[in-house]
């Protein structure tokens, strides 16, 4: 039944793929559609199933075949749901299917063939995942692994006609390609050590070992390495310049490979190797740092674009900063937590985004909007619903998850330390996600629209391609693109409001103790981050672990009130700092943009990672290897010695012209016969 | 049953010239190539009733033939198959009716000759993979040079005839120091066993002295890598294979470049055992070099032909790795990625072949946009480019992943520059792929372009078919090679040791006592060459006098 799960949309893709120039639109569609529904039903059946086995830790196993058989190298192909995949599966096939419905109203002003290939790709990149998710090893994840890569490269670049767009898809591809070296090279370094490559077993082998809390063991490397791996995947300093860059892609792909699934993939590759990560203690302390770095930096980069999109793509970056801080100090539920809501709300506000581009015929510049609150109410309110639920504003499911990191970036598990410092950082990230966020509630929704009076036509030049394929622009005379603005139709509406709900109630599931609740997604998701007894398993040396953690419940409750008082402060006066520049004094931001040009120029430019790995990387390879590689030493060392010698033989031959026939055959046989020659005089003499 | 496999397209070849008739009859042209296409299939039918009826538990050589051919040298013809060679043949067999079809519009000169040796060259690449005797070996590997010096240098392109002379010089160069290797070694046989013999099972077993070893390894490791080619001997590869014509690139990358690797698997490292384990870190070394080298020389190509050129270096030096580590997943890996090699790169030559064909030029800078103009060509486009960049799921990923897995185990610090190659595969290929098929059509004459006809279907179906089966169920090639690796490997491994007690029949014990045997520090000096090779010779002479002059 698991192998169902990625095979629906795999049949999915291969139909549109094979048939689908052929389709019309509501069969093409129709089908892609059908694969993801389908998929999340066998799912949600899967999930209950899983459910029903009341055991401390279920588990559902399935091996397709034996993939790759090597000696002692033995690969099956083989899916595993527990909890942890479970909830991941959901998520993936659940805001998969509301996202491939909206792109049916989204994507309807492409020709078909175009249709039918964007769904295709939607649904290969669902197949994977879903392989990524379910896979019992690692190289099976890796399939997955990569395959979303490739699918996040065609869908980045499926506007191919635009130079930005291809691109972009290449800068994806190659930079999720310097992670996969890391996870690879983990891979090999997991095998040669514990000798097997599957999840449980790599847990079962490195929970027999002491955490290597000085210097760096195997483990610290291994995990060095795969955390190198999940960086490039999920956007972490230092291999996060692709993902801005990936806004290029139709909008529902952002909402649903660049926001909700394929970019938390890092963060779930964490979440499944828990076991590993804990004995690795260094590593764990690294992630921390990396993942609040890059909540920081991508957040103060957010405060400035003009972007719809790209606000939200740094969103992004910094959220996933978040989920890797929680990993980093050991809090795994928290991190997948946050994984979970954060599925609803980010994936929410790009469709949201997403219908706002619609209605504007293809416009994202923050700057030519304004005053759209009263056009597209279904888009506003969902809109906002998801800005409160990503600020953290209580009650919403964002407030949980974020809470659950930050209390935990100050107190630590009992897999690592938190301290002071991760929770202020984390928390002027809090502020600083309120801010950027409102920013964009408000520059996009409230006050007068900036470019009402001019026709699309004569947009900001910057963010329109003439020419591409972008929806609207097209078929600039398509009704209901301008004039008059259109909200939403319902294949896109109908998502916004599902994903508006889930955004406002997904936090339930996780009610911390303090607030009386009882927490349950921790409890659900724990079993799946410790190693389960079996027979020939190891001596129980984890178990005063949860023991402490149950001590530290009772004791803790009022900082973890306290701290939740103050990030609700935070967020409350992140939202008030927006209304005060881009509601009530829209000249006040733009005169503290000028009066700080330098470091506002240094926003805007990204902290000019692009430029910097330009100057340092790609110029040099690329001269390198045409200057001295292969004009210098292919040309010039190599075939220069080899004519070289030519040219002595030939010189030297003028004076034995006459033997010399021409003929390559002749010289063959005389090569031939010279070489027995010399050889029997050697022998017989 | 065998022979008749090998010998088969020697037959078509001769039947194509008959059909084609005296002179040039451009009217029987299609008979022609309807006999050679003909023949080639039926070979490659039969190449799979053998891979049907191998035997996968069987270390040994199957459908082996054995004959006396040479008497006075003792020189048979003898052949066989197992698992190292049995996929080797099935690709020739596989590529060889491809190769055909993709020259199928663009040769119009002397189609009867050119059908003519691209089934002769088959029968003798076949050969070489089937022989078991060193000298039958040797015949086949120099005829294959001929029919490819003249596919080069007849239906090449513009300097056909200087990338013909300079694959030959090249290659000969090698050859000749290995038939001085493989007669010497023929008689150290006669020395230890009274009897000279050719035979590759008997000589394996051959005593040899740690200098003679080292030579003899030495030539024969020449010929193989710079046929493989191994950095620093790859140049002859770029001229020859953007002067070849599409069929000749894509039997040259996809079968005669395996020759090289299959040599050093089949006799360099089982002859050689000791000198192997001395010399493989340099050879590895090389290898590596050859990865990170030729990708970034394949990167800043301007000539799509020249680039998949550079890119066979970088994982030609995948499959040498392999071989360096000499164990179970690093031999399995290189010898998957041998036939991987032969699929994806074929099917890369071919598809530049298409577009060569289309508007005479293979320069990046002429193309663009082509995804508007013929989009199923460049979903195969992709399709191919996957496969060669190892994407899991395509055939390119076991084999890197076998080597590395393998490689990794021998030397960490080698195989993670090794892993680069992940990177930078992806650099070039995908560049390439933008360049030539995103972004708008900026040259008029690509917007008539026409997509992919049947006759291209008939090249794409099975290429990618085959790319993705061998990706998907690695398990049906794997499981028939493992007993012949392992046994290659036992006999590497084993007889290291068992060679040093065993001592050098001939030589006093004492003499040999200043000779520290396996000499571990690759590579000797020059000057230490040239006294090695005078010992070698010296000694030669010495284990010859009892031998012959009884």
């Amino acid at each position: 039944m698991l192998l169902l799960i990625p095979l629906l949309p795999l049949v999915g893709f291969l139909v549109n793929a094979s048939l689908g120039r052929r389709l019309p639109k509501s069969i093409s569609g129709g089908v892609a559609c059908a694969a993801m529904v389908a998929s999340f039903i066998v799912s949600v059946v899967a999930a209950l199933d899983l459910q029903a086995m009341h055991v401390e830790s279920p588990a559902l196993a399935q091996t397709v075949f034996t993939w790759l058989p090597s000696g002692d190298l033995q690969v099956p192909f083989a899916l595993r749901l527990d909890n942890l995949s479970t909830l991941m599966i959901l998520v993936v096939t659940g805001i998969g299917a509301l996202i491939h419905i909206y792109s049916v109203g989204y994507m309807h002003e492409e020709p078909d063939s175009e249709y039918a290939r964007y769904f295709s790709y939607l649904n290969l990149f669902a197949a994977f995942m879903l392989v990524l998710v379910l896979g019992a090893s690692f190289p099976v994840m890796f399939i997955g692994w990569e395959g979303v890569g490739l699918c996040s490269y065609l869908l980045i670049g499926f506007y191919f006609k635009k130079q930005s767009a291809s691109d972009a898809g290449k800068k994806a591809f190659v930079v999720n390609r310097v992670g996969d070296f890391g996870f690879i090279l983990g891979m090999l370094l997991i095998f040669a050590t514990f000798g097997t490559l599957d999840f449980q077993g790599v847990a079962a082998a490195a929970a027999s070992r002491a955490p290597e809390t000085a210097g760096m063991g195997v483990m610290t490397i291994a995990t060095l390495l795969l955390f190198l791996g999940a960086t490039g995947k999920s956007a972490q300093i230092p291999l996060h310049v692709w993902l801005p860059d990936a806004m290029e892609g139709p909008t529902p792909v952002s909402a649903l490979i660049h926001a909700a699934t394929m970019v938390t993939a890092g963060v779930y590759m964490i979440g499944r190797n828990a076991v590993l990560f804990s004995h690795a203690p260094l590593t764990l302390e690294l992630i921390a740092a990396i993942g609040v770095a890059t909540a920081l930096m991508a957040g103060t980069i957010g405060l400035v674009q003009t972007d719809i999109k790209r606000v939200l793509a740094y969103s992004t970056v910094s959220q996933l900063g978040y989920m890797f801080l929680a990993m980093g100090v050991g809090a795994y539920a928290a991190g997948i937590f946050h994984l979970y809501t954060h599925a609803f709300f980010k994936a929410l506000l790009f469709l949201g985004s997403g219908a706002v581009i619609h209605a504007l015929a293809g416009e994202q510049d923050l700057r030519h909007m304004g005053g759209l609150k009263k056009h597209l109410p279904i888009t506003y309110w969902t809109f906002l619903i998801g800005a409160l639920a990503i600020a953290g504003v209580p009650l919403l499911s964002g407030f949980f998850s974020k809470d659950e990191i930050l209390y935990r970036a100050f107190v630590g598990t009992e897999h690592a330390h938190g301290s002071a410092v991760l929770w202020a950082i984390a928390s002027v990230t809090a502020l600083l996600t309120a801010i950027y966020m409102f920013r964009l509630v408000f520059l996009t929704f409230h006050g007068e629209r900036r470019a009402a009076h001019s026709a699309p036509g004569t947009l900001h030049p910057g963010t329109l391609h003439p020419g591409t394929l972008h929806p609207g622009t097209l078929h600039p005379g398509t009704p209901g693109t301008h004039g008059t603005l259109h909200d939403a139709p319902p294949s896109m509406a109908i998502p916004l409001i599902v994903l508006a709900i889930g955004s406002a109630v997904a936090g339930f599931v996780g009610v911390p103790h303090a607030l009386g609740g009882s927490n349950s997604i921790e409890r659900f998701l724990e079993p799946s981050f410790e190693v389960h007894a079996t027979a020939e398993s190891i001596p129980a040396g984890d178990a005063q672990a949860p023991a402490q953690a149950e001590g530290e419940h009772g004791e803790d409750v009022g900082t973890e009130r306290m701290l939740m008082a103050i990030s609700t402060g935070v967020a409350f006066a992140g939202i008030g700092i927006a209304a005060f520049f881009w509601l009530r004094n829209p000249e006040r931001a733009a005169a503290v943009a000028r009066q700080f040009s330098g470091p506002y120029r240094f926003l805007l430019n990204k902290y000019y990672f692009d430029e910097l790995y330009d100057t340092l990387v790609v110029q040099p390879i690329k001269q390198v290897s045409t200057g001295a590689l292969w004009k210098g030493v292919d040309a010039g060392l190599i075939d220069g010695g080899v004519n070289g010698v030519g040219a002595v033989v030939s010189g030297a031959s003028a004076v034995l012209r006459r033997v010399q026939t021409g003929s390559v055959r002749t010289y063959a046989a005389s090569l031939f016969l010279g070489a027995v020659a010399i050889l029997g005089w050697y022998l017989w003499t | 049953m065998l022979s008749l496999i090998v010998f088969l397209p020697l037959v078509g070849a001769v039947l194509a010239l008959l059909a084609g008739g005296r002179g040039d009859r451009p009217e029987r042209e299609p008979l022609v190539r309807n006999v050679a296409l003909l023949t080639s299939l039926v070979t490659f039918a039969a190449t799979l009733w053998l891979w049907w009826r191998f035997d996968p538990a069987s270390a040994d050589f199957q459908f082996v033939e054995r004959y006396d051919w040479i008497r006075t040298f003792n020189i048979q013809y003898y052949v066989g198959v197992d698992g190292i060679s049995l996929f080797l043949v099935v690709l020739t067999g596989f590529l060889t009716p491809l190769a055909l079809l993709s020259s199928w519009e663009s040769v119009h000169k002397g189609v009867k000759t050119f059908s003519f040796f691209i089934l002769a060259l088959e029968t003798a690449m076949l050969g070489v993979f089937v022989s078991i005797d060193l000298f039958l070996f040797y015949v086949f590997w120099d005829a294959v040079l001929i029919p490819m010096y003249f596919l080069i240098g007849i239906w090449g392109y513009e300097r056909r005839i200087y990338a013909a002379v300079k694959f030959i010089l090249y290659t000969m160069a090698g050859s000749v120091l290995m038939l001085v290797a493989i007669i010497g070694l023929a008689y150290a046989h006669a020395q230890s066993n009274r009897a000279i013999s050719f035979n590759l099972l008997d000589l394996y077993n051959v005593p040899l002295s740690p200098q003679m070893e080292s030579w003899f390894f030495l030539a024969f490791t020449l010929a193989f890598i710079i046929k493989v080619p191994l950095f620093p001997f790859h140049t002859w590869l770029p001229d020859a294979h953007v002067e070849a014509p599409t069929a000749g690139s894509v039997i040259l990358a996809g079968v005669m470049l395996k020759m090289g690797t299959y040599g050093l698997l089949r006799f360099s490292f089982p002859l050689f055992p000791e000198a192997a384990s001395a010399f493989s870190p340099v050879l590895a070394l090389l290898a590596v070099i050859g990865i990170v080298y030729g990708a970034l020389v394949a990167m800043v190509q301007p000539d799509m032909k020249k680039l998949v050129a550079y890119s066979s270096v970088s994982h030609l030096g995948f499959v040498v790795l392999g071989l360096c580590a000499m164990n179970l997943q690093g031999v399995q890996g290189s010898l998957y990625q041998m036939l991987n090699h032969g699929v994806s790169t074929g099917g890369l030559f071919m598809i530049v072949g298409m577009l060569s064909d289309r508007r005479h030029t293979r320069l990046i800078s002429e193309f663009g946009g082509l995804k508007a103009v013929a989009p199923r060509f460049v979903a195969a486009f992709l399709l191919i480019t996957l496969s060669s960049i190892a994407l899991p799921g395509m055939n390119g990923f076991v084999g890197e992943f076998l080597i590395l897995i393998g490689a990794f185990k021998w030397s960490p610090r080698l195989t993670a520059v090794a892993a680069t190659g992940v990177i930078l595969s992806a650099v070039y290929m995908l560049w390439m792929f933008q360049r030539v098929n995103y972004g708008e059509v900026k040259n008029e004459k690509n917007r008539t372009l026409r997509d992919l006809t049947p006759r291209e279907w008939a090249l794409v179906v099975p290429t990618v078919a085959m790319a993705i089966l061998m990706g998907v169920l690695p398990g049906i090639f794997l499981r028939p090679m493992e007993p012949a690796v392992t046994k290659v490997i036992e006999r590497v491994k084993a007889t290291q040791p068992a060679r040093v007690s065993n001592g050098i029949s001939g030589v006093p014990a004492g003499e040999r006592t200043d000779n520290p045997l396996p000499n571990p520090e690759p590579p000797p000096s020059r000057a230490a060459l040239r006294r090695d090779l005078a010992g070698a010779f010296a000694e030669a002479g010495r284990i010859s006098s009892p031998g012959t002059k009884p």
